[in-house]
């Protein structure tokens, strides 16, 4: 095995012993950061690589989410073998719906109707009693994973939920990765590079990107699906753009167009903000309280500075030699369709 | 007088590692440590003035026993609930498994407030709730570790119902508010509080939380002519909207009535707007009985303000956990004790004498209020006694 | 529903699409003649009804604050222009939107900071106080119409400074081909600057001029900001014919949307699903004209 490649085993074994010895405060703060790293992936696949800025990726999350909660019967538990491929599908088949009006369109436009058909969801569950309205809809009782009599975990048991969120953060790092190195991933690649020589070169892209928005709209839900059994609680706010705007912050943060960018942007993300809001009073205020001063004011000056996220600024510590060359490739994950 | 309270945990201290080293081990350290409040209330936002009120009123019913409870001083831990449904489940972990408080006190929003009970029924941790009036928790969510010290929405709209029903010349009736919980439960206690008298709600009318864009509905109202129309909003919605209703004309040709909460904290922003709405609600201004008097005046002096029903609720809140664990001896660890003995209590509120129901909701009298110069005075008695929605009593199985 | 109620209701529709045309043609001019997206336009209109509400208290009228706080929005345009606006010409509109993202926690948080999070109201100016019967039960207050009035005005005024001015004859050669203007020795900087404080502005005045009718609260920018996405995307962006036509539209299905009753197959649709109604139309535009009525073929 290659060094990276033991270096992220190594990685996945340490997180894998966190729940051996901290708080389940902690446990579950970290299990929170998995789902969130599994969720700034997914939005990586359309953002880095395919080079289109969707604006309501939170949608697919929640979607999920609430796919489990409605396919939960009162106070009764539902399978996680049946509720987990359902959830997952539920947020598939939006992005197919979803995907099928955005992905014609280009640029800003494509920013701002994605923006405006999560909204849509959003009202849809907001305002209507669906599930629950803007209350929210509560999961009484977690999906149970027995199979004829033999049960191999307990979502009630938040470390086998953070578990099982680790398994799942490496099996869509797997997926991505071999996903991205397969002929699909070099034509999404090369749409966003330049889409009109794909498409003189006689590929039909829509086909590509919409399958892409797919792909990328299920791995949401299995981050949505993960969330909703750990906090038992599903409400329209999962679908609002105040996360679709975090995460996307997760992803530049980390570094677009990396696996492991998104990563360790959401780690970055949820430890300032825990950070943040733990600060003390100063001058008469509560700065913890204003928290939110500080991350906006941390977005602009990210967004100004580190153009490349913490993977960027990692590799051209490392490596100064190399900068050069990476300018004249085209690996930096930028560009999107604009005219 | 600091020697005598040193003395005084000196020999608490004393005491309770003699007394309890013998029978509890465990608990030789906990008797004489601070007891652990948490305070959940929104100190942001809509309902921001509503969240201070309460905090007030509870710190003031501490202050009426020495600053302590069961002789044991206290701790406070507070977050802002900012009235957020979606972040009620991490804002109230963080009490509960993370500050590890005794007891959780919160919150205002009846939505916050289903997010709370959710995960305080799971750990069993003491929960107050000094107001969020969600039927559910002293329904289908009820616990035994779960107390409610101010009203359920559907005892206030069943009153205001039961008063309209009385009333000959109001035969057809116009409900308006916010489409959420608390907004649904009110209008569902009003139009049984109505039906008792054989009339029927022509049409309901809804809004998205927390929109305030009235125009349409208003229109709408004008067009349907009711003989009346109950509405309910709070905070600074509910000044919107009486100043709108107001604007078009409305207020003195058709009859507007609504819970307490129309009508509570907003007279001052409202101004004319209100005079003369009519509301139920289980405390009233101008109640004149000697224990208010004496409560409005303590309140006042320490405050700089008048106190209103949620200051009444945070300090009933205060009396009661003072009440129950004077009883259990300061043991806020034996939580049974301390829940027996508060099922036990008759508060003597500001508002009235009340007690607990078996599903842990005040029984009490709701009052007749109009609202007169900066006041909703107290006009008479609705509806003595009442108990909960009989709905939400049979779905009530406290084991 | 009869006449009547229906023409009041047509007054309400044309009254909030009017209000939203004030803020939504900001956005749309900033985007058209600089092509920068500015999602923190809807925090502009949070500023302008906090700077009505703080500034009415202080200077003691209603008509006074006004003029005032165009001034100090205007001022705090350019400075956000020069300070942080400007770096972003060049960069991707992903750049955009996350850096003005930043800045609406930005602007919300010193909102808390210095005005508090309390809900506040702006009492009705008394010239302007009245209310004109128009049925026997219903009253339509006269702010209202005067709101309309001035949105028209602004509206006027707007095409008549591209349409008629030299500035206008600029911002359109600029908007279209930026290194030619420049090459003529205009001084595009100072150009983008004005326009982008011009812009602001409107959604703070939109703000200020609402703030007696309108629950001055925290985050109360966010509604009218998607709104507005939804208005340029189906006006097509740029354009301001498009804003109106779109905001008007906006205005009459959100309204009527909220009162008339649609049962599709025994499934209440209206008016539990008002809210929809704007989105339901931004899909249909799309699938016709994914540019927008007027906007430009990519």
């Amino acid at each position: 095995m290659s060094r990276s490649a033991v270096a992220l085993v190594a990685c996945i074994v340490a997180l894998a012993l966190v729940p051996l010895f901290a708080e389940k405060f902690y446990v579950q703060f970290f299990a929170k950061i998995i789902i969130m790293a599994i969720l700034a992936m997914s939005l990586d696949l359309l953002l880095g690589y395919a080079g289109l800025v969707s604006f309501g990726h939170a949608a697919f999350y929640g979607a999920a989410g609430y796919a489990l909660a409605l396919a939960t019967p009162q106070f009764q538990a539902a399978s996680f073998w049946t509720s987990l491929p359902l959830a997952v599908a539920a947020s598939a088949l939006l992005a197919l719906a979803i995907g099928f009006f955005v992905v014609r369109t280009r640029g800003i436009y494509f920013i701002m109707v994605t923006l405006a058909f999560a909204q849509m969801l959003f009202f849809l569950f907001y305002d209507t009693k669906i599930a629950g309205g803007n209350d929210g809809i509560y999961i009484d009782a977690r999906p149970v994973a027995d199979i004829a009599g033999w049960r191999p975990f307990s979502l009630d048991d938040y470390r086998h939920v953070y578990w099982l969120a680790l398994a799942f953060l490496a099996a869509v790092y797997v997926l991505l990765r071999t996903v991205l190195r397969s002929p699909f991933g070099r034509a999404i690649a090369g749409i966003r590079v330049n889409e009109q020589r794909m498409i003189s070169l006689g590929y039909a892209t829509f086909r590509y990107k919409l399958a892409c928005f797919v792909l990328s709209g299920a791995i949401a839900g299995i981050a949505g699906y993960l969330a909703a059994v750990q906090f038992g609680v599903v409400n329209p706010e999962t679908l609002g753009w105040h996360l679709s705007a975090a995460v996307m912050m997760m992803v530049i943060l980390g570094g677009m167009g990396t696996l492991l960018g998104p990563v360790l942007g959401a780690a970055a993300w949820m430890l300032l903000e825990l950070g943040l809001q733990g600060l003390p009073d100063a001058g008469g205020v509560n700065l913890g309280k204003h928290w939110q001063l500080f991350m906006g004011l941390f977005i602009v000056v990210a967004t100004l500075v580190l153009p490349h996220g913490i993977v960027g600024l990692a590799r051209s510590l490392r490596r100064p030699a190399e900068r050069s060359l990476d300018k004249l490739g085209t690996n930096d994950g930028l560009g999107t369709n604009d005219g | 007088m600091k020697n005598k309270m040193f003395d005084r945990r000196g020999f608490l201290k004393g005491a309770g590692v003699l007394g309890a080293g013998l029978a509890f081990p465990g608990l030789a350290l906990s008797q004489g440590a601070k007891i652990k409040v948490g305070l959940m209330l929104p100190y942001t936002g809509t309902y921001a003035a509503l969240g201070v009120a309460i905090e007030n009123g509870f710190r003031m019913a501490l202050a009426e026993s020495g600053g302590r409870l069961g002789g044991r001083e206290v701790e406070f831990y507070k977050v802002d609930d900012e009235s957020e449904p979606a972040k009620a489940t991490d804002n109230v972990n963080r009490l509960v498994t993370r500050d590890k408080v005794d007891v959780v006190v919160g919150t205002v929003h009846s939505g916050v407030a289903a997010g709370m009970i959710r995960v305080t029924k799971e750990s069993g941790t003491l929960h107050i709730i000094p107001n969020a009036g969600v039927g559910a928790a002293t329904g289908p969510l009820c616990a035994p570790n779960i107390v409610r010290t101010s009203f359920s929405n559907w005892q206030s709209g069943y009153a205001m119902g039961a008063v309209l029903a009385q009333r000959k010349s109001i035969r057809n009736v116009v409900t308006l508010t916010w489409r959420y919980a608390a907004g649904e439960e009110f209008v569902k206690g009003f139009k049984d509080g109505y039906a008792k008298g054989g009339g029927a709600v022509a049409k309901e009318l809804w809004l998205p939380f927390p929109n305030v864009e009235f125009q349409a509905l208003l229109t709408e109202i004008a067009s349907v002519r009711p003989d009346a129309v109950y509405s309910f909003f709070a905070g600074g919605g509910a000044a919107k909207f009486l100043r709108d209703y107001a604007q078009a004309g409305l207020k003195d040709k058709i009859p507007l009535v609504g819970p307490g909460f129309l009508t509570d904290g907003v007279l001052d922003a409202a101004g004319d707007a209100a005079q003369g709405i009519e509301t139920c609600l289980h405390y009233a201004d101008s109640l004149n009985t000697k224990r208010d008097n004496d409560f409005r005046a303590a309140y006042a002096k320490a405050y700089k303000m008048p106190p209103d029903v949620y200051a009444v609720q945070g300090y009933d809140s205060g009396l009661l956990l003072a009440a129950a664990l004077k009883s259990a001896g300061g043991r806020i660890e034996d939580r049974k004790a301390v829940v027996a003995a508060m099922e036990k209590v008759t508060v003597d509120s500001p508002r009235g004498k009340w007690h607990l129901s078996k599903a842990h909701n005040p029984v009490q009298d709701i009052y007749l209020r109009r609202v007169s110069g900066k006041e909703n005075k107290y006009v008479g008695v609705a509806v003595k006694g009442l108990d909960d929605d009989p709905a939400s009593i049979a779905a009530c199985k406290m084991s | 529903m009869d006449l009547h109620t229906f023409l009041i209701q047509l007054l309400n529709g044309v009254q909030y699409g009017l209000l939203l045309f004030l803020v939504a043609s900001g956005l749309t001019l900033v985007f058209g003649i600089m092509g920068i997206i500015n999602v923190a336009h809807g925090s502009f209109y949070m500023i302008g009804a906090y700077l009505a509400w703080s500034l009415t208290a202080r200077l003691g009228s209603f008509w006074i604050a006004v003029p005032a706080a165009i001034v100090v929005a205007a001022a705090v345009g350019v400075l956000l222009e020069w300070l942080v606006i400007r770096r972003l010409y060049d960069r991707d509109h992903l750049y955009q939107v996350l850096l003005t993202y930043g800045l609406i926690l930005v602007f919300e948080e010193m909102r808390s900071l210095l005005w508090g999070d309390d809900v506040r109201g702006v009492p009705v100016p008394a010239s302007l106080g009245s209310s004109i019967p128009l049925t026997e039960t219903l009253s339509y207050p006269v702010y209202r119409l005067f709101i309309s009035g001035v949105c028209l005005a602004v509206a006027l005024l707007i095409v008549w400074v591209i349409q008629k001015t030299r500035l206008g004859m600029i911002i359109r050669a600029g908007s279209v081909d930026r290194q030619m203007v420049q090459a003529l020795g205009i001084d595009v900087h100072a150009l983008y600057r004005v326009v982008f404080a011009a812009g602001i502005t409107l959604a703070a005045f939109a703000g200020m001029v609402s703030a007696p009718v309108s629950a001055i609260a925290p985050g109360m920018g966010n509604p009218v900001l998607i709104v507005c996405f939804v208005i340029i995307v189906i006006g097509g962006m740029g354009s301001v014919k498009g804003a109106m036509l779109a905001s008007l539209l906006i205005g009459l299905v959100d309204t009527f949307g909220k009162v008339v009753h649609v049962e599709i197959g025994g499934l209440h649709v209206l008016p539990e699903l008002s809210s929809m109604t704007v989105y339901l139309l931004m899909a249909v535009v799309l699938l016709w004209r994914p540019e927008g009525i007027f906007g430009r073929r990519a």
